[in-house]
């Protein structure tokens, strides 16, 4: 057990503390925006990013912050040129960006870089820069959604109210893909890149089954993440397992158990 | 010289989609205390007709003036309330009939301020006047298609417009609440002064309130259209008056 005493652990959890907090504020409003697959797209350009950053010799995280950030930008403009294939433009960029990767990688093999810690994370390699970017990163999400946080539900709720009532609409459809291309590029180090959009998502589809008003569901939904995070990590640190695995899965079963509860408990109430 | 402004022109405005052109060449102005009602068959351009109207979308080509400024110039969108059709709403959007109303107040003029006590009042009072108040904890979704129907129009309201565009209110809602409603936009119209724009499938709407003779007619879409000189002496802050057919106090 003493890997729970050690420096690199501890930063592990208090790196996934944060990713936890901020996942599922962005994630929100990506899955009411109906843009649950964003996060992979973002995730897969991520690497591609993280991989010539190796290839460059210079930092991979903040190489693979760059390119989700181009990578949000781009899928803006994209989605406006197929207007009615929207999610076109999603499939071609994940695809994109994991080709770009692993052709990368293949052209780094003498760099000896470990592959896997970005697919699938790992908890023994979040740096003290790593943790300082993260937590740069929780910052400015938090502002975003404080500073923005009616006008983001009047978007989600009725983009076309928003338009009516004069709301940038389009500044603010950016802004938010790009909070989720920084949430998801900091994250791919501990989560990998392969399940991070799924912090994005399961605590807030827990959450929309339980939560009643917007602000509540938000509530919910960044602490299914931080229990499942927390869980995760130290399972994962217990039993030396892919620590982004063991949080997804440990998600999904908070998921289906609430799933259950839900239904049990409205049988229950019809057997009154 | 007309009795009032105009709040809305059209002047020579097309519309198309890629090839098909869905408004050819529209001369309309609703004028201050009009009431216009637009019916038409699918797909005859009644909702591009609004949504160019909201600012949604542009015209291919002619021009749209919004209370007398060029719509692109046109800043004052809190004067603009806008109901679309009720199948927009997603039925499982987690957000309580509150949040909803209240959001109705977000625009330009409340970015970066939160929303004082006098937004609050104004809130609790749209809630009231439209008799939804006992729900404004309730999920959005778990309303009736009536109730849901006021909610939307409460969040409209709740900024005071000048101006109300609804797209086809009442459909999908039940008999009853269709005839409150209307009753509610009949009496809004007549005694607060507001403006508005309405498409509807309800023939007998038309017939009873703006009469058997569309005043104009454009392509496939007719326009219906009732002026009023009542006077907008309503005192009564609680608009759920309204919501009440006579001889029905519930």
């Amino acid at each position: 057990m003493d890997i729970f005493y050690l420096d690199i652990f501890q930063r592990a959890l208090l790196g996934g503390l944060l990713i936890g907090l901020m996942a599922p504020l962005v994630g929100q409003f990506i899955v009411l925006r109906r843009l649950s697959l964003l996060g992979d797209t973002l995730a897969h350009t991520s690497v591609a990013g993280v991989a010539l950053g190796f290839l460059a010799g210079l930092y991979p995280l903040g190489f693979g912050l760059a390119f989700a950030v181009l990578a949000a930008l781009a899928i803006e403009v994209l989605r406006r040129q197929f207007r009615s294939y929207a999610e076109l433009s999603i499939a071609v960029m994940t695809a994109g960006g994991m080709a770009l990767a692993s052709v990368l990688f293949t052209l780094g093999r003498g760099f000896n870089m470990n592959v896997n810690e970005y697919l699938f994370g790992s908890i023994l390699t979040l740096s003290r820069r790593d943790l300082w970017l993260v937590a740069g990163v929780t910052l400015a999400v938090l502002l975003f959604v404080a500073l923005f946080r009616k006008e983001l539900f009047l978007l989600t709720l009725d983009e076309d109210a928003a338009r009516v009532a004069g709301l940038p609409t389009r500044a603010l459809n950016v802004a938010l893909s790009v909070m989720a291309a920084l949430v998801v590029s900091v994250a791919i180090k501990i989560v990998g890149a392969l399940l991070v959009s799924a912090l994005m998502t399961i605590p807030v589809a827990a959450s929309l089954s339980v939560g009643r008003g917007f602000r509540r569901t938000m509530a919910v939904a960044v602490l299914y993440s931080e229990g499942g995070v927390l869980t995760g990590l130290v399972l994962s640190g217990f039993w030396n397992l892919a620590p982004g695995g063991t949080v997804v899965l440990t998600l999904i079963v908070m998921l289906m158990a609430t799933l259950l509860a839900k239904k049990l408990h409205g049988r229950f109430l019809a057997n009154r | 010289m007309d009795c009032h402004d105009a709040v809305v022109s059209l002047e020579r405005v097309s519309f198309s989609y890629g090839e098909t052109r869905v408004i050819d060449r529209l001369d309309f102005r609703v004028l201050e205390r009009d009431f216009v009602g637009l019916t038409g068959p699918n797909g005859a351009g009644k909702t591009t007709l609004l949504k160019m109207m909201a600012g949604l979308l542009r015209p291919t080509s002619g021009d749209i003036r919004l209370f007398g400024q060029p719509v692109r110039d046109f800043r004052d969108w809190h004067r603009i309330g806008y109901v679309p059709q009720r199948s927009a709403l997603n039925p499982l959007f987690p957000a309580t009939v509150r949040e909803v109303v209240e959001s109705g107040l977000f625009g330009r003029r409340t970015m970066f301020r939160r929303l004082g006590a006098e937004d609050r009042k104004k809130c609790l009072d749209a809630l009231e006047a439209f008799g939804i108040a006992d729900l404004a904890g309730r999920r959005i979704g778990e309303l009736s298609g009536g109730q849901q129907q006021r909610v939307l129009l409460a969040r409209s309201m709740v900024s005071r417009p000048d101006l109300l565009i609804l797209d086809e209110p009442t459909t999908g809602i039940d008999a009853d609440s269709q005839e409150a409603f209307f009753h509610m936009v009949r009496h809004l119209h007549e005694k607060h002064r507001i403006t508005f724009v309405m498409v509807t499938h309800d023939a007998e709407l038309v017939r009873a309130y703006l009469g058997d003779a569309p005043v104009h007619e454009s392509g496939r879409l007719k326009f219906y259209v009732r002026h009023t000189h009542e006077a907008d002496d309503c005192a009564e802050a609680d608009w759920s008056h309204t919501a009440r057919p006579a001889g029905n106090p519930a």
